[in-house]
């Protein structure tokens, strides 16, 4: 019987073991403040990542891989809150919204990287940063601020389904034209990548029901088991096909509803939130701390810009909805924070290493908008109130 | 009937809300872990919720307990109670009633109260239409029927009161 345990494996465990404390703590301090824990990560890995505090040596491998597992698991139960129908039915009723979201929010990033003078998939990546909303902080925020079942809500929701159907084929077309090769080939390689995502959104939405059926057990343990293996297997198999482990995730999400939809979030939730935190702890730990001053600026830019945009967005889409102009600041407000998907986003391009400031100006951009944007909408909480009292007062008079 | 509007909100639920005759506007919000919310708008920001109670399935339960049960039951209840302005009940005949053992005819029920017995259910089986010789037996339902008040006073007679 081995029990000896080398050096090696007790360094591994001291370091890991300090990484979680050390999260717990920044997540108990962001409770405290009610905002995003996910910011805190991010500063939790630029401490120990290269140039940070301490460096950490023998657990950065396992953090990669945990951070791998983290994507694919934030994806999973992203898909899982959606099911086949919501999805379509938000399509039909939002589209024009979500066009508007696309074309305003996608713009200021794919610009800016073009001022830049960055290569063009860059700035393609930054477009993609700037463009999506956080599903999470804005779940919490509505939760939070007992704003759920506000009339503009519904608007504010399909908005993010848009945004996450669109990744679901902005990501492989990212992906193809990241491999790079010949145009012909490119084409050809995101086409294939695009017709994977589409047929199995198809079959997903149609044989979702008998899916889950084959893969739901009684049993926490199975099902567990069950869920995290297929989850793995498609991710794999979407990443082999150029269509993006995380895409094949989400997919797996939207695939299963009913019980074993109801049984994934019991177990599957505490296992996201453990790997979600290694993967943004792992974004901040890629970035060299020294890099984030001179990004600052253009971040804090691109910042104020962006939300502006996201303002705009939720105000037109929800004054289409034939909300009050309360209701509209709240939903352009709520839609301001980013989050995890922005850095989904520039991990890829950090991953890839195809522009060096891409990683520390996102690093910065998510920092500012995933505390500024929750609370703006606090703010924005009594104006639109006082806005309210007003319009009555002149309807009174 | 109040009219009910249903929204789906992605990733979340269901929202049924209406407005109430009082000016008020109250929702449900219908989770897909199970979980209920009760909102109420801000009469000053009718798009804005200002209150939000939070229920568990059990404690959803006992809300709509409270306030009467579903508008399904009180439907089945409207039935049984008003038919062409008559009224049916079921009375059951207890082993205290003065009336056990003895036929109809002695009951008088007609003549006393214009309640008229149309069946008789003994043992979960009906006995339609009985004479004025049939006997009433403990644990036996009769099904009348008559003016409410009328059924009112068979009642009383039947489990012997004055």
């Amino acid at each position: 019987m081995i029990l000896a345990v080398g050096p090696g494996t007790a360094t591994l465990l001291v370091e890991l073991g300090a990484v979680l404390v050390a999260l717990a703590l920044l997540g108990r301090l962001a409770a405290r403040f009610g905002i995003s824990s996910i910011p805190l990560y991010l500063l939790a890995g630029l401490a120990v990542g290269e140039g940070g505090i301490v460096e950490l040596v023998t657990a950065r491998e396992f953090i990669e891989s945990g951070a791998q597992i983290g994507v694919i698991l934030l994806l999973l139960l992203l898909g899982l809150e959606y099911t086949g129908t919501e999805l379509t039915t938000a399509l039909r009723g939002h589209a024009p919204a979500g066009a508007v979201d696309l074309a305003l929010n996608f713009t200021p990033g794919l610009m800016l990287g073009v001022i830049l003078g960055w290569d063009m998939r860059a700035a393609l990546l930054l477009g993609g940063i700037t463009y999506i909303s956080s599903s999470g902080i804005i779940a919490k925020v509505l939760s939070d601020l007992g704003n759920t079942g506000n009339r503009e809500t519904p608007v504010v929701l399909a908005i993010l389904v848009t945004e996450d159907l669109v990744m679901a084929l902005y990501l492989p077309l990212m992906a193809g034209l990241l491999i790079g090769g010949s145009a012909v080939g490119i084409s050809l390689e995101i086409a294939v990548a695009i017709a994977v995502v589409v047929t199995a959104l198809g079959i997903a939405i149609k044989f979702g029901h008998r899916i889950s059926a084959v893969v739901f057990d009684r049993s926490d343990e199975n099902l567990l088991l069950s869920l995290l293996g297929v989850a793995l297997l498609v991710a794999g198999i979407a990443e082999h096909l150029q269509a993006s482990a995380a895409v094949g995730a989400f997919l797996v999400g939207i695939a299963l509803n009913g019980p074993a939809e109801h049984g994934a979030r019991q177990v599957l939730g505490p296992l996201r939130d453990l790997f979600a935190a290694l993967f943004f702890a792992f974004f901040g730990l890629q970035i060299n701390p020294a890099d984030l001053p001179p990004a600052l600026a253009i971040a804090l830019g691109l910042a104020v810009v962006t939300a502006a945009t996201k303002l705009a967005t939720g105000w037109w889409s929800a004054r289409r909805a034939g909300i009050d102009p309360p209701g509209r600041l709240r939903a352009g407000t709520t839609l301001i924070a980013r989050g995890e998907f922005s850095i989904v986003i520039a991990g890829i391009a950090v991953a890839e290493g195809i522009e060096s400031d891409l990683g520390p100006l996102a690093a910065a951009y998510v920092l500012i908008l995933a505390i500024g944007g929750p609370l703006l909408v606090r703010v924005a909480d009594p104006i639109a109130h006082r806005l309210s009292r007003r319009s009555r007062a002149t309807a009174a008079v | 009937m109040t009219e009910i509007n249903e929204t789906r909100l992605p990733g979340v639920g269901t929202l049924h809300a209406f407005g109430c005759h009082s000016g008020d506007r109250i929702g449900v919000i219908s989770h897909h872990a199970g979980r209920r919310e009760v909102v109420i708008y801000d009469p000053d920001d009718p798009d804005r919720v200002s209150e939000t109670a939070t229920l568990t399935p059990d404690e959803a339960r006992v809300l709509a307990d409270l306030l009467g049960g579903t508008s399904v039951t009180e439907r089945l209840d409207d039935l049984r109670q008003e038919i062409h302005g008559l009224a049916i009940d079921w009375l059951p005949i207890s082993r205290h009633s003065p009336y056990a053992g003895r036929t109809i005819g002695d009951t008088a029920l007609r003549t006393r109260t214009g309640v008229s017995i149309v069946a008789l259910v003994r043992g979960g089986k009906p006995l339609p239409a009985p004479g004025p010789a049939q006997a009433l037996l403990v644990d036996d339902t009769a099904v009348v029927v008559g003016t409410a008040d009328g059924i009112n006073a068979a009642a009383l007679l039947l489990a012997g009161g004055p």
